[in-house]
Order: structure tokens, then sequence, then C-alpha cells
């Protein structure tokens, strides 16, 4: 039998530090010049990012003609990417706002952390979307609805604009979820800040915190209801990317599972890319005992069963099609496993459910090296399964005739890599120049840090 | 001149802060503060301090802000463009739930901890008195301290230092002040925030002008105005004359315009020309609307010469004399294809076919001042 004593709570945060400690541990990146591995890791980063800029601004100066898309794929890389970078953001959300109304402690270690993915990852999917639209410089503004010359306005009954406003609404709420999370750490850097530009920058952006309990008892009280708010607003988004898909009549993507299976999926592939980015910080800032192998742990039986659900998901559409008794809807499906898409779905097929299996195994799911590899492959596969969802539907559509295959070209990759190097240069440069833990929020777990239970009577 | 603010004493649990805040609240103090590094668990019942009340906010701001998107999104659909789009209703409320929800949260979130920062704890404001002092450095960090303000009624230096000592600080600091340097109050006036905020909109329109205006008809992003194509009225030097335009081959018609035979010739027109054109409905409608346009400012609505010009123009004379009753067909078209005296030739802005219903339209007037008995029928 296990030894787990379960009349404990367990450690959240191990070595029982004090609370000084734990300012200097995580302030530490910040104060010292980054090594040599922090170079290396930021010139590999940018290199991609530049990658990147150049298959950008090719397509702006010479068009979208650039990209693989042809006449049934219209929506093919680019929305592709949009989804999956947006899918990676559910992670931080959910980790700050859900498992914080939930009470999981141990998410106060990685809470920072997975909010900076969030809004990375956000920045990186916004790029999508408005390059697709051909005409990047007035699609910001086109999208929303203001009073302009024309007289016209935007189509509210839209799949499309319901997801300007969700994401929109998405990334300004997690930053704002984020900097108030924030503010008690610029105060704490400020208070510890030698050079007077950094005492400036650290002023201006604590906003004068002076730690006082009259303002920590609002504080909470925000908190809990950014985190009220954030819960149902990270399941919306992206239903309402979803409903872009389910909203239209195209066989394969008009299916009422999507919702769920969308945001199911979201979650998988963003805490496989929270537990990569987490894996590599711990070992590079030496904060093994700020994110303890039962953190991660606990994120890959999430993994495990989001992956679960994910392989229902995929089954159910298969029944639902022979079920239905509707031929296009048996055809597209039957066309997805085994027609000349069929390279692209079983990779997602794999990578999705048969390999995060392995987490059933306790072995494995607390080494690692194994966790590692399993999270990069879950990765993989959640991005062909937006590719198989988007290509395959689109490629083979009603008109036999019109039935295309699409191949991208060497520039949609080159952007697919630049996407990979701005959220991994956003990330790197956040762990240079950001707490990457909440200070406050650490302290507030640690051991003894809150009063004994018979209220501090014998502190003599 | 310095001038006392608080009397700060610094703890080392969170048991004890606990303890000392309880107490400070019983001795009757008011103006008092505790400061910890992180939220402490209790501490606001020690204080007494009465529940926030941040969710009401919330909540009113986010019901407001819904409605109004709801009613905005009516007012467009159903007032300012109404416009059916995919077969829906005018209001199709499922639709717009979605974008209602994304409102209250993004609202409700924003301005929550906007009324929290601006409103509860006027912030920003660098310029606090315990700010850079060595009590504020010790509680961002590991300690848990108490100030009492000298404002507090109940304030009295050796008292306050004598009761925070008996309840277990391990240090007590008196902080200072400058008055000149510290003011708690908000500056949204002041001239330096004032032109700040001009400086940024100055720039802002500045840039969105250009950005307007400029930089979108850059190349390559000039929007298929620049062509290297040909247009009319152009210049070119690949033509001898130096336009782009080619002169049309002598003897070409312009589709309508059919030569005219009887030029100088009234009585030719007169006994030559049949109106081609039945007066039916449809020709006497078309010649109404040309005599209105053409004609009718010399000749009056009705024919009766009664100019709208007022004198300014030499008025056109009555089209219900005897000489024009007596006049054929042929002879009115000739006067509106070529003019007479004054009355300029219509055969350049005026089709065949509308110069006969204009013809049809005059024989109408006329008839109508000059009614037969059989009219009445």
């Amino acid at each position: 039998m296990s030894t787990i004593d379960y009349t404990k709570n367990e450690v959240n945060v191990k070595g029982n530090r004090s609370l000084k400690e734990i300012d200097d541990l995580i302030i530490a990146p910040l104060d010292r010049i980054p090594n040599m591995k922090f170079f290396i890791a930021i010139g590999i980063t940018s290199t991609m990012l530049l990658i990147g800029a150049i298959g950008i601004a090719l397509s702006f100066y010479y068009g979208t003609g650039l990209w693989g898309n042809n006449n049934p794929v219209g929506w093919a890389m680019p929305i592709v990417n949009f989804v999956f970078w947006v899918g990676i953001g559910h992670a931080g959300t959910l980790i700050s706002a859900i498992l914080f109304l939930l009470r999981q402690r141990w998410r106060n270690g990685i809470a920072r952390f997975a909010e900076a993915m969030t809004i990375f990852a956000v920045i990186t999917a916004l790029i999508f979307p408005i390059i697709h639209t051909g005409r990047p410089w007035v699609a910001a503004v086109y999208l929303l609805p203001y009073p302009n010359q024309h007289g016209l306005w935007v189509n509210f009954n839209s799949p499309l604009l319901w997801d300007v406003f969700a994401v929109s609404t998405y990334f300004t709420v997690s930053l704002v979820f984020w900097y108030v999370g924030l503010i008690p750490d610029f105060a704490v850097l400020r208070d510890r800040a030698t050079g007077r530009i950094k005492k400036v920058i650290y002023s201006i952006f604590s906003l004068g915190w002076r730690f006082s309990n009259r303002h920590w008892q609002h504080y909470e009280m925000t908190y809990l209801i950014l985190a009220g708010l954030a819960t149902p607003l990270v399941l919306s988004v992206h239903t309402i990317v979803s409903f872009d898909f389910a909203v239209s009549i195209l066989p394969g993507w008009h299916t009422t599972i999507f919702p769920p299976y969308f945001v199911a999926g979201a979650i998988f592939s963003g805490f496989a890319m929270v537990q990569n980015s987490l894996i590599v910080i711990r070992k590079v800032f030496d904060m093994d005992d700020l994110i303890p192998i039962k953190t991660l742990e606990t994120m890959n039986k999430i993994i495990l069963l989001t992956g679960t659900m994910v392989g229902y998901a995929y089954s159910m559409e298969f029944f639902i099609a022979w079920y239905s008794g509707s031929q296009p809807e048996y055809f597209t499906f039957v066309n997805r496993a085994f027609g000349p898409y069929s390279w692209a779905y079983w990779t997602m097929f794999s990578c999705n459910v048969f390999i995060p299996q392995l987490f059933w195994i306790r072995k494995i799911r607390t080494s690692i090296v194994p966790m590692f590899i399993i999270a990069i492959f879950v990765n993989v596969g959640m991005w062909f399964e937006r590719f198989v969802i988007v290509v395959t539907s689109l490629s083979r559509d009603f008109l036999p005739s019109s039935w295309a295959y699409y191949r991208p070209t060497i520039t949609d990759f080159a952007i697919l890599i630049g996407s990979f190097g701005l959220f991994f240069t956003l990330t790197l440069l956040f762990t240079r120049f950001l707490p990457s833990i909440a200070i406050a929020e650490i302290k507030a777990v640690s051991e003894g840090a809150q009063p004994s239970h018979h209220g501090g009577e014998d502190h003599e | 001149m310095n001038k006392l603010y608080s009397v700060a004493a610094l703890f080392k649990t969170p048991d004890e802060i606990m303890h000392a805040a309880a107490k400070v609240a019983d001795a009757g103090y008011e103006k008092y503060d505790v400061n910890t590094p992180y939220p402490v668990h209790g501490l606001d019942g020690a204080m007494r301090l009465k529940p926030s009340k941040m969710g009401y906010y919330t909540i009113a701001i986010g019901l407001t802000c819904m409605s109004l998107m709801l009613f905005f999104m009516y007012w467009v659909y159903n007032i300012d463009y109404p416009q059916v789009i995919g077969g829906k209703p005018l209001f199709p409320l499922p639709a717009f739930v979605p974008i209602m929800f994304e409102i209250t949260v993004l609202t409700g979130a924003v301005l929550t901890v906007a009324v929290m920062l601006i409103f509860y704890f006027k912030f920003p404001n660098n310029a606090h008195p315990i700010h850079d002092s060595g009590y504020m450095k010790a509680v961002s960090s590991d300690r848990f301290g108490v100030n009492i303000e000298a404002i507090d009624p109940k304030f009295d230096i050796e008292g306050v230092k004598a009761f925070l000592s008996s309840i277990g600080a391990y240090q007590i600091d008196e902080i200072y002040f400058d008055e000149e340097e510290v003011n708690t109050k908000h500056r949204i006036l002041d001239s330096k925030f004032v032109i700040g905020m001009f400086l940024i909109a100055g720039f802002t329109s500045i840039s969105v002008y250009l950005h307007m205006n400029k930089a979108l008809y850059l190349p390559p992003f000039d929007w298929m105005l620049l062509q290297h194509k040909v247009t009319a009225q152009d210049h070119s030097d690949f033509f001898k004359n130096g336009i782009s335009s080619r002169v049309p081959v002598e003897g070409t018609v312009a589709r309508g315009f059919m030569p005219y035979l009887y030029v100088g010739d009234p009585d030719g027109a007169s006994d030559n020309l049949v109106n081609p054109f039945v007066a039916d409905e449809e020709n006497i409608a078309l010649g109404k609307r040309k005599f209105l346009t053409f004609c009718s400012p010399c000749h009056g609505d009705l024919a009766m010469g009664d100019s709208r010009l007022r004198g300014q123009f030499p008025n056109g004379p009555t089209l219900h004399s005897d000489k024009l009753l007596s006049w054929t067909d042929g002879r009115i078209y000739h006067v509106i294809t070529e003019g007479q005296n004054v009355m300029p030739g219509y055969k350049k802005t005026v089709t065949r076919k509308e110069r006969w219903a204009i013809v049809n339209y005059v024989r109408t007037l006329q008839r109508a001042l000059d009614a037969k008995e059989e009219d009445m029928q």
C-alpha cells in the first residue's frame, strides 16, 4: 500500500525556507546577468522569430498567394495556428482562475508563469487572423463596430465577430488579472531595488502599493471576483472559437460536440505547453523546491484526463457520423481516417490518445524526461488536430469537382516557426525581467505563513 | 518641514501580528494600518474590518454595460441600418448572447480593478510617507507591522510607543514626512499631468492621421490606385497629339443620336417628318420627365410661357398659341432639335426618342387646354 498520509495537508513549497529566502530565490534571475544558457536560448528563439518576420514581410509585399491556401481550403495554416495558440493560452487561465476557485493551493507556484504564457499565447494567436485578412493594416479597425463614413456596422450574427469579442476580452481580462497579481511583486522589487532607474520603473508599475491590510482585503476580494469572471470566460473563449466551425454547414464542422471538445483540447494542449516550459525554467533557475514534482504530477494527471476526453470526442464524432445516417457526414469522417490526409489523422490520434495513456503509470508520471517527451507529443498531436479539422473538411467539400489537396508552402512554415519564436522569446524575456513566480502568493502558502489555529495566543 | 506621520512597530510572526492587530483595534485606535508581505488569513476579523463590497461594483457595472451593449446592437439592427442577414429576425437575441456575455466579463473585470485602484486605494501614489522607510522595506519582505497615524484622535507619541512595546513589538520607529513633498491628494488637474495628456492626445491624433492618410498609400499598399494603364483624358507620349484617348473615325455616330437630315430646313421637317412613336402612357411619362427637365425652365411647367427664371432670361413663348396649335409634329421636333432665336438646339443632350416624347407631351398639354367635345366622355 502507499504510504501517503491523507490526514495532513501536503507541503506546497518544500525546503521550509524563510520568507526572505523566497524573495531572494525568485528575484535572483532579475538581478544577475544571465548565464550563457540564457543567451543561447534567446539566440535560437529570436532567430526563429526573425524567420517568421521575414515570412510575414514577404506575405505583405507579394500577397497571400505565397501561402498554400487554395480554393476549397481557404482557411488553412493561419487558422490552424490561431486555434492552436489560443488553445495553448487556456491552461494559464485554468490554473490561475479555476484552480484558485477550487482552492488548489499547489497552483500558486505556477500560476504567474502560466498566466504569462496565456498572454503571450494570445498575442501570438492574434497575429494569424489579422494577417489572414490580407489587409492587416486596416483589419484591426474593421473588426470592431465603430462609426464610419460607409454607415456600416459589423455583423453581430456572425461567429467570427463573436470571436473578435471573445479573444479580445480574453486577452484584456488575462492581462488585468496578471497585472493585479504583479502589483505586490513590483512593490517587493521596488523596495529591494538599488539602482535609480530600476527603482523608478518598479515604483511606476507598483502604483505605490503599501502592503496595507486595508488594501489586501479589497485586493483579495477583487482577485476572487476576477477568478470568478475568468472561469466562465476561459470556457467561453474556445467555445466561441469552435462556433467559427460549428455554426457553418460543412460536414466535419457542423457538430454540436465541438464546444466541449475544443475546450478539453485547449486545456490538454495548454497544460502540455506549461509543463514543458516549467520543466525548463525550474532546471535553468534552480526552482525545484518552489515547483515540486508533485505539481508536475498533478498536471500530468490533468493531461491524462483531458487527453482521454479528447479521445472520447474523436470516437463519438465517428459514431455520430455513422448513426446520423447523413451521407456527407459519414463520407467526411471515413475520408479523414482513410483518405489523403490519413497520415495527419493518425499522427493526431496516436499523439493525443494513445501516448498520454502512459501517464497511468506512476513512474512515468513522476519522472522528468518521459513526461517532457510525452508533453511534446501532445503538442504535436494537438497542432495536427486543428490541421485535421480545418483542412480535411475543406479539401473535400460537397462538390467533387472542386476538391483539391492542400500543401503548406515554405512561407507557411516560416510563419509557424516565427510564432514559436515569438512565444518563446517573450517567455524568456519574461523570466528575465519579471518574477516568474508570484512572490506574495507563494509566501502565503509556505510553511508557517498563516497563523496557527489557536489564534496566536502563544507567541511569547 | 518634517512632520510626524505615524509610529510604526514591527513583529516577526503572523501569530504575533494577529494578536497585535486585535489589541490595537480593541484599544480604540481608528487611524491605523497593518502591513503584511502577503494577505494573512483572519487579519480582517482581528482589525474589525467590514467585508469588502467590491462584488457589488462588479455586478452593477457588468449588468449596466451588458444592457448598453444590447441596446447598441438593437439600435444598429433596428434603427440605424435595418438589414436582414441570413434570413434571421432583426432582433436575433440568441446571436447577441455571446457578445453580451463577453462585454459583461470585460467591463466587470476591468472596471472593478479600476474602481479598486483609483477610488479605494487612490493609486497611483508613490509619495506616501511610509514609502522608502525601513519599515516599508521590512514589511514588503518578511516582517509584519502595525502603524498608528499621528492624526488618530487618541494619538500621543509616548503612550503609543509604550502600548506597542507592551503588545510585543520588537522594533518601534517614528515615520516623518515632508509636507512639501508628500501630497496624497489626486493630481488629475496638475499642470504636468494635463500637459502630458495633451501631448499624448496630439501624438495620437497626428500618428492616426499619418497612418490613415499617408502610410496606407505608401507602396506597396496603394490599394491598386496606381496602375500602369492609360486612362481617358490623360496625357500620353505615345500618340502624336499627346492625348491618350483617340479621336473617333469621321462620321462616327453616338448611340441614340442619328444625324438630322433637315438642318436649316424647317419646312422640309414640317412636311416630311412623322412622329414614329405612339403617344402611349409610357411615352408621355418620358416626355413629361424630359419636358420638366429641359423645357419647363423657360416655357413653364404647363407650357404657358410663365418662365421660372423671372425675367433673367428672355421669356419663352406659350406653347398654346394658335401658331403652335397649327404646327405639325415635325415642325415642333425641328425647333427642339435645331433651336430657334435664343433657344438652343437640344440634339446633343436629348435623344431622338426623348425629343419625340416631348412633342407628344406638348400635344397632350395643348389638348388639355383646348379640349374637344369627345374628350369629356
